[in-house]
């Protein structure tokens, strides 16, 4: 029997859906002013949907609600139980009904965006979850970061080193960031955020942008699939 | 019993299990669980209660499903025929099988929040059984009841898909009735897990207990539908399912309820 | 069959079989007894159409539409059968009260259950309220309560439940009661009540240091709306069923409390 109009429990279905963008990284780091950011650059030309997993409340999906970047009904806060990383890795099905909620109330969709609650260096997004990752962890850590590695920083599809404005003051040196997150990023994006300075974040929502392109792409051909409009972001 | 019971029962089910404390959490907050002596009382009234009717529903929910899946097998479904318009006529009473079943678990959930809760969980389950443990009845319940069925319907018929017994079926909710609110308040209070584990080992005798009870009723129920009325294809659509137990915890309704008033929460429930 | 029409009338128990004839604490003997009231519509008004009481089961009529449960005798008793059965005819009214609190006590055998089966049918476009005095469990009794409630299309129902575990500072006998309701065929609400295991009893998921629990089923359209969603206040939850109907729910120290809380809950169901 297949999965039909009233059905929805459907298995997700890698095509004619809406890329899947995991947020990651340590509390703190700058991930919902990331998502904000993202949500206001890309709203125009994306047709959007945001998960949170706040490890309190809901205080990310109403910091989001409020800054007034998106729909609100377009957000929606999963609880985790203490264990967001649980969550993003070994249980992910509360986020995959949200995700498919917000699909089927507002699809098609072109891109979701899941932030974890935040975690330590070790957490990543399941691949049955996250489509994309990005990594978030700011300078104010300092700048030893990178060089530990973790499979957050090491695999995430892009790594952002976000408040670059208080590398000053903390004194990291974001040479030696950028290269030995290089050194153990195997070619893979790293960028440099400040988003306090730059709250559109460009740089981001142009990689954003580009995978969700390419992930339309290799579906074009789904009855279903996301039609993303070309205009510049 | 079966090993898939295992897999079924395992907390590392990726079904959205361990978002949930079962009362736990607001207990806690309120002050009535304080530390292992609290939580094994709050542990055994849980399964006395809660535990029980979710046993039942869960047993009850493994043999509908094996009754509505054995057509094509040894003789299969009698009302089933060759023809299309029958195999809808079939396919739309199973779907109202299960949507008595349901109903009966409404019957037996006065508080908003808990059905809420339960049926958050049965679909998380229902969506991620179906990839387990692919299988019709699993779409047909799916179908029936769109928006999640209750969770205990939705782990008896996963039960049946993944190849277990009612009394596996029954255990596996009564097991899970209480894991989730003690793995919850060792999270929550830092209680010693080893201590915690003791607590639960102390529980073994009733969890069998419950298990036994749960599926005796399960299986009365139906045997007693079949037997009054002939035919399995009768006995699914008219099976007394009120006999089932439905013992209330006043305590977890009103916890449940404050807890989805609370502002700062981890857990779903 | 006692039949009456109207003013306050003691009917005759025309059934009242004695049991196994055992001399019990209270001085009396095991009972089954079958009490029974119906009421019809004649000339557009509720008129009683069957009243018949049986010791312990005693029933008064006080008022047009309105019968008492008055003791008669002591209990129930262990090793008391009592059936009490309610027919409100499509269209009418009727309320049943009690004078005082039932007092469950222990029979003269140990083993011995006393149980209480109470059938009610509310008939299309009929409203019942079912307001009894608290049922009090004394030590070492064990006691069997089922209650039925049958709703046709369109009917109401206020039905108050009052359990109190023990007289003051005593420890409650056994008791499980079942409530069974269904709305038009459909289940609309299905709850038991076990009291009696001090583990369970005392769980903070049960009832944790209450000493009496107690509901209010409130459905059709003389009571009004179902809020939209659950109230809450201190030992009390309003609960919207998944069905037509609310549910106010309460846990207290001790059975006035009790009360408030259920009559505060009642009255947060939207006025009709
Ligand atoms: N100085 C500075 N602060 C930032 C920057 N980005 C975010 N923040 C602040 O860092 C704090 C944490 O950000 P938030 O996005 O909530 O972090 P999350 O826990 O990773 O989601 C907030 O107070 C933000 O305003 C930045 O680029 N520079
Ligand atoms: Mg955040």
């Amino acid at each position: 029997m297949s999965a039909n109009h009233d059905d929805r429990h459907h298995s997700p279905d890698p095509h004619g859906r809406a890329l899947r963008l995991g947020v990651g990284g340590p509390v703190g780091s700058g991930k919902t002013a990331l998502v904000a950011a993202l949500c206001r650059t890309l709203g125009p030309v994306l047709r959007l949907g945001v998960v949170t997993n706040d490890i309190y409340t809901t205080e990310d999906a109403d910091f989001l609600r409020r800054a007034g970047v998106l729909d609100p009904e377009r957000i929606v806060a999963v609880q985790t139980g203490c264990c967001p990383h649980t969550a993003i890795r070994d249980d992910i099905a509360a986020n995959i009904d949200a995700v498919e909620t917000l699909e089927e109330r507002f699809g098609p969709l072109d891109l979701v965006i899941v932030e974890s609650g935040g975690d330590n260096l070790t957490a990543t997004f399941s691949r049955g979850l996250a489509d994309q990752q990005i990594f978030v962890l700011d300078v104010s850590g300092g700048d030893k970061v990178p060089r530990k590695g973790g499979p957050g920083v090491t695999s995430a599809d892009l790594l952002v080193i976000n408040k670059t404005d208080l590398a000053k003051h903390v004194g990291a040196d974001l040479t030696v960031m950028s290269r030995d997150a290089a050194a153990v990023r195997d070619g893979k994006p790293v960028l440099f955020t400040s988003i306090r300075e730059v709250p559109e974040v460009y740089s981001v929502a142009e990689w954003v942008h580009g995978v969700v392109q390419s992930w339309a792409h290799t579906q074009a051909h789904h009855p279903h699939g996301p039609v993303v409009p070309t205009a510049n972001a | 019993m079966d090993a898939a019971l295992l897999l079924l029962a395992d907390s590392r089910l990726p079904a959205g299990g361990h978002a949930h404390s079962g009362g736990a959490e607001q207990a806690v907050r309120a002050g009535a669980i304080t530390g292992t002596e609290d939580l094994a009382r709050f542990l055994r009234g849980r399964l006395a209660t809660t535990g029980l009717v979710t046993a039942a529903l869960s047993a009850a929910a493994c043999h509908l499903a094996v009754l509505l899946g054995s057509h094509g097998e040894d003789g299969g479904r009698p009302w089933t025929e060759p023809s299309a318009a029958a195999a809808a006529e079939s396919e739309t009473d199973a779907r109202a099988a299960w949507r008595e079943l349901d109903a009966e678990a409404d019957a037996r959930t006065a508080s908003p929040a808990q059905r809420y809760a339960a049926r958050t969980q049965g679909r998380l389950l229902l969506r991620s059984g179906r990839r387990i443990w692919p299988s019709p009845v699993l779409d047909t319940l799916a179908q029936a009841v769109p928006d999640g069925v209750h969770h205990p319907i939705a782990l008896g018929a996963v039960a049946a898909a993944a190849g277990c017994s009612r009394h596996d079926a029954a255990m596996a909710a009564a097991y899970t009735s209480i894991t989730g609110p003690a793995t919850a308040a060792v999270r929550l209070l830092g209680l010693d897990p080893v201590v915690v584990h003791r607590v639960l080992a102390g529980l073994v005798p009733d969890l069998s207990g419950v298990a036994r009870t749960a599926t005796a009723a399960a299986s009365g129920t139906v045997e007693a539908g079949v037997a009054a009325r002939g035919t399995a294809a009768e006995a699914v659509l008219r099976i007394a399912w009120e006999e089932l137990p439905a013992h209330a915890a006043p305590a977890l309704d009103l916890l449940a309820e404050q807890h989805l008033r609370t502002e700062v929460r981890l857990f779903v429930s | 069959m006692g039949v009456t029409t109207g003013g306050t009338t003691e009917v005759t128990p025309v059934q009242a079989i004695g049991a196994a004839p055992v001399r019990g604490g209270t001085g009396r003997r095991a009972l089954f007894a079958r009490a029974a009231v119906a009421t019809a519509l004649s000339g557009g008004r509720t008129v009683l159409d069957t009243l018949r009481s049986a010791p312990p089961l005693t029933l008064r009529q006080t008022g047009p539409g309105t019968v008492h449960l008055v003791a008669t005798a002591a209990g129930p008793l262990g090793g008391d059968d009592l059936g009490l059965s309610i027919d409100v005819a499509p269209g009418t009214v009727l309320t049943i009260a009690s004078v005082a609190s039932t007092l469950v006590l222990p029979g003269p055998e140990e083993s011995a259950e006393s149980v209480l089966v109470v059938d009610a049918r509310v008939g299309a476009g009929a409203t019942l309220v079912y307001a009894p005095e608290p049922t009090v469990l004394a030590a070492g009794c064990a006691h069997r309560m089922v209650v039925r409630l049958t709703l046709e299309e369109g009917a109401s129902v206020s039905w108050r439940e009052e359990i109190v575990f023990g007289r003051h500072g005593e420890r409650p006998g056994r008791c499980h009661a079942r409530f069974d309701t269904t709305a038009g065929g459909v289940p609309l609400l299905r709850q038991e009540f076990v009291v009696g295991d001090p583990a369970v009893d005392a769980s903070p998921a049960v009832y944790g240091d209450a000493r009496c629990v107690g509901t209010t089923l409130l459905a059709g359209p003389a009571f009004g709306t179902p809020p939209g969603e659950a109230v809450i206040s201190a030992g009390c939850a309003v609960l919207p069923l998944a069905g037509q109907g609310t549910l106010v729910s309460a846990l207290a120290p001790d059975a006035p409390t009790l009360r408030a809380r259920l009559t505060w809950g009642e009255t947060q169901i939207l006025p009709a």
